[in-house]
């Protein structure tokens, strides 16, 4: 097995990425990670295919020295879906746009998730349409100003974390471009989990939507508006580790410690793998100012995958069956002979 | 009444009734004891789209036609030799495919005030219809049905379930179809889930064929010879069954598992029902969110190894387009059967017509040639599937395989092949360790690319959708773009050196040819058939190959003065060709009716022409 650096996934193209751009942060993360997913799995990187629909963060897999495809808009999903149930030893990763997942493919994202294929998400959410030049996306907030809105949207954007728990995904993740070391976190256990893997990247567009996640990274607050989920940690918060999260009235509430008489006992500890599909969905929906947003894995539980079933019911059907060969299908059933 | 037994060469029997009155199994029932028995056969069921529309009305009938001879049938008849109506409705809806000597099967006990109200009729069916003067049998075939069953201890609904049973005992008497293979049927239907079911039905069967033995109200039996059809083991197979057959004996030709990404869409939805039995032959199938997800999940099947097919119908196709467009740019083998209906649009679903020929031809964007064959009869459909199958990986591009939903739900007894009477399927894998691998390098013969399927060492590379150079680097150069198109259109037309020529029945060189394409072929060979007997010179040739055309196509045609193209459409093929061959005189012989051509349209078009 050799042994593989980040050096090994970079293609020699040059990556053609707004300087600035959030999705450079996601790229190096991949690159890094990929060569311990290899030695994890014991598999050669060759292994590795890297999926993609249309859009800026869709032209990743070029920059990648890996098998690649870059499909059409919306549908790397379905693409994905086929490449791992055709052959399920590949280990599949996607990356897709706000508007490739969300919008034009939202269907394929929710199926893909209600399948629980054994595919790897990367969820590049910059709330704008860049390679367009700067139309609202699905996940744009409410009121934004863009090209194809200029008084402000009047819709309402998706959360794609309620999303993915919505259609029952196994897994969630969430970070933040600048998030260098937490980004490679999530990748890893993205990589381990059986089923689909959602990880939703918050990535600044340089362009079109500076600043698109700055009221959460930046330095100044980041601390104070975003929580970091850890299995088996205290769900604490802010600059002085003072703030926490705790369940009242079976809704999530923002406590500080010390006031009240509460102390970190009081405090919940995350679990991304229990199925308390409830308060992880709850900790997905949290939006700034009312909560900090939730950082990390946030779902993360086994289930069988897509491609197990069908290679089972292959396998399980074949061994029952009497047609082993076109010719035994030919000659089953109802036949005559005129002699 | 004098009766008389009489030698038929061949009959048309219509089975019609309520959507629920078990017509389609009555037909299928008579059409397989025919087929067992040597009869030349075919057969096409005509259904309303509605599962269950209103019952008694002219919408909710079910109707299901059997073409059995003494020599092989090309085609389930122009018009019927007996309607078996169940119903008033069913009378209503199918008089006009009555031939004037026709004999009308009626079960009477249908035939009262609400039933002939409801197929909207005012008094007597027969005269309003203006049909009084056929042979009529009117049986009260409901209440003999109760009679002949009301010591089995089914109830009610049980026992009028089995009306076809006791229709198809009559027809058996009047063709003089041995009961012995009704039984051997009924057993087969019924073992698995309604065992209780086998004796009721025997029964019923029994006493209708005794029932039309002795009411002397039937004037003719007819007795149709077996048909001196070649040696060896026959099944019936209709042209879905076909297509999904085909394809897995391209997979086991290739050695490659087979991949279908499909989502329902009538009349093309039984070849994925068909695909999903078989797994223990290798096969994948992937029921989709949508018709999108069919093909691309197809396409990422195909880019990670497998046959990858998509199957689907028009208004599938057109949401297949863009991503037809990517297999014809990421040069992918992949097979999708467009099983044509009547459109634009949802058209009418069941309803069968050739009108697709355009979309798959022009309906992409940018220069996006593939390969298009078609079908010509139900068990055609078999080889016509491997055939694209082979085209599609050994020249590295999808190929759009047309069917009709006259095909499709139609069905022919089938000279059962053996597999090691087919070719081989070498697929263009790029094997490890393979030098200087650029993904689109061409060979020299084909210009097809090579397949290196993702976990091959050293072989890494990207595809998709945009235009690149042939070391698979992204392109916008300008003469880049212009030879990858003309490569991409020559390695479509390059197929033509493996495919078969065009062949001619007939006389070889003369006035008028005439040619088709697909599922007319039944018909239009009937139809020559006819003309050639009444003493004219006419010459057929029949496409199965439309993009790229067969080689000697431009040779074929220049030996005759005037080609009459006939196909179930406004003239697209006949459109295609005078772009492709410009140099000929083409008359168009067209129907957009949703039905097949009859052969007297054929005959007549050709009369008044020639």
């Amino acid at each position: 097995m050799p042994k593989y650096t980040f050096k090994d996934f970079k293609s020699d193209q040059e990556v053609r990425w707004c300087p600035g751009c959030g999705d450079y942060a996601v790229l190096a993360a991949l690159q890094k990670t990929l060569p311990a997913v290899c030695e994890e799995k014991g598999i050669d990187k060759e292994k590795i295919v890297i999926v993609s629909g249309i859009g800026c963060s869709s032209r990743l897999p070029y920059y990648m020295n890996t098998y690649g495809f870059h499909s059409i808009h919306g549908r790397a999903t379905a693409v994905s879906t086929g490449i791992k149930v055709a052959n399920p030893e590949l280990c599949v990763w996607q990356a897709s746009g706000d508007g490739d997942a969300l919008a034009i493919g939202g269907n394929h994202f929710i199926h893909a998730i209600r399948r629980n294929v054994d595919i790897n998400i990367m969820l590049f959410n910059n709330r704008i349409y860049g390679m367009t030049k700067g139309q609202y996306s699905p996940t744009s907030k409410f009121g934004a100003i863009t090209k194809t809105s200029p008084y402000g949207t009047v819709e309402y954007p998706f959360n794609p974390g309620g999303l993915v728990l919505g259609a029952k995904g196994t897994f969630f993740a969430r970070s933040i471009d600048t998030e260098l070391s937490l980004n490679e976190s999530v990748m890893l256990a993205a990589s381990r989990h059986h089923g689909t893997s959602v990880m939703e990247f918050l990535t600044n567009c340089v362009i079109f939507n500076n600043g698109s996640h700055a009221e959460l990274s930046d330095r100044k607050f980041k601390e104070e508006r975003t929580v970091v989920l850890r299995d088996g940690e205290k769900m604490i918060f802010g600059k002085e580790k003072d703030k926490g999260l705790v369940l009242e009235n079976q809704r999530l509430k923002v406590v500080k410690l010390g006031e009240n008489g509460i102390t970190e006992a009081d405090i919940l500890t995350h679990d991304s793998h229990s199925d308390n599909l409830g308060l992880q969905t709850m900790l997905a929906d949290m939006k700034y100012p009312d909560f900090p947003v939730a950082l990390g894995v946030i779902r993360d539980v086994s289930d069988v995958t897509y491609e197990d079933g069908v290679c089972n019911q292959v396998a399980s059907v074949s061994a029952k069956s009497g047609i082993h060969c076109v010719d035994d299908l030919l000659a089953s059933g109802s036949t005559w002979e005129i002699k | 009444m004098q009766h008389k037994v009489i030698d038929a060469n061949d009959v048309v029997v219509r089975f019609a009734g309520d959507s629920g009155d078990g017509m389609q199994l009555t037909g299928n029932l008579f059409a397989n004891m025919s087929a067992i028995f040597g009869n030349g056969l075919s057969t096409f069921p005509d259904y309303p789209a509605e599962i269950r529309a209103p019952k008694g009305t002219v919408a909710g009938v079910s109707g299901f036609q059997v073409h059995i001879g003494a020599r092989k049938i090309n085609t389930p008849g122009d018009f019927c030799d007996m309607l078996v109506a169940m119903n008033p409705a069913a009378l209503k809806a199918n008089a006009k495919w009555l031939k004037r000597t026709a004999m009308i099967l009626v079960n009477e006990d249908a035939f009262d005030d609400m039933g002939i109200r409801k197929a909207g009729f005012k008094g007597n069916p027969f005269e309003e219809l203006h049909i009084e003067d056929r042979s009529i049998i009117s049986a009260p075939i409901t209440k003999l049905t109760e009679a002949s069953l009301k010591d089995s201890g089914l109830d009610m609904i049980a026992i009028h379930k089995c009306k076809n049973m006791f229709t198809l005992g009559m027809a058996c008497f009047i063709y003089d179809r041995p009961l012995e293979y009704v039984y051997v049927y009924i057993e087969r239907k019924f073992k698995k889930k309604h065992p209780e079911m086998i004796a009721p039905n025997k029964k019923v069967v029994f006493d209708g064929y005794n029932y039309a033995s002795n009411i002397q109200a039937v004037p003719n039996t007819y007795s149709v010879a077996p048909a001196k059809l070649e040696k060896g083991i026959y099944r019936n197979i209709t042209g879905n069954q076909a297509i999904a057959w085909g394809l897995m004996a391209a997979a086991e030709k290739s050695g490659l598992p087979l991949f279908c990404g499909s989502y329902p869409i009538t009349p093309a939805t039984s070849i994925l029902e068909e695909l999903a039995v078989y797994k223990s032959l290798n096969v994948k199938t992937m029921q989709t969110e949508d018709e999108i997800a069919g093909i691309c999940s197809a396409i990422g099947a195909s880019f990670a190894g497998d046959l990858a097919v998509t199957t689907t119908s028009g208004p599938g196709l057109s949401l297949k387009s863009e991503a037809l467009g990517l297999a014809v740019m990421a040069e992918l083998p992949l097979v999708v059967v467009d099983v044509q209906r009547a459109g634009p649009c949802t058209g009418m679903p069941t309803k069968t017509e050739q009108s697709d020929l355009n979309e798959v031809l022009y309906g992409r964007n940018g220069e996006s040639p593939l390969v298009v064959i078609a079908s010509h009869s139900p068990a055609n459909c078999f080889d016509m599937a491997f055939y694209a199958a082979k085209i599609a990986l050994e020249h590295m591009v999808p190929v759009v395989l047309l069917s009709e939903g006259f095909l499709g739900n139609g069905s022919e007894p089938w000279k059962i092949p053996s597999m090691k009477d087919y070719p081989e399927i070498h697929p263009r894998f790029v094997k490890e360790g393979a030098r200087d691998f650029k993904p689109f390098e061409r060979d020299a013969a084909t210009l097809a690319r090579g397949w290196a399927l993702p976990g091959t060492k050293g072989l890494e590379h990207r595809i998709g959708g945009l235009e690149k150079t042939h070391e698979g680097v992204l392109s916008y150069d300008p003469d880049n773009h212009e030879t990858m198109v003309e490569e991409r259109e020559m390695k479509v037309a390059r197929v033509a050196d493996s495919i078969p020529e065009l062949e001619v029945y007939g006389p070889s060189e003369g006035d008028v040819l005439v040619i088709g394409w697909g599922g007319t072929f039944g018909h239009i060979l009937s139809a020559v058939d006819q003309l050639h007997l009444s003493g004219k010179d006419i010459s057929f040739a029949h496409f199965d190959y439309i993009n790229p055309l067969p080689a000697n196509t431009e040779e074929v045609f220049s030996r005759f003065k005037r080609i009459i193209v006939c196909e179930l459409n406004r003239g697209q093929f006949a459109f295609y060709l005078r772009g492709r061959l410009p140099h000929h005189e083409y008359l168009q012989c067209n129907k957009v009716q949703g039905q097949t051509f009859l052969v007297k349209d054929i005959v007549n078009f050709i009369n008044n022409v020639i």
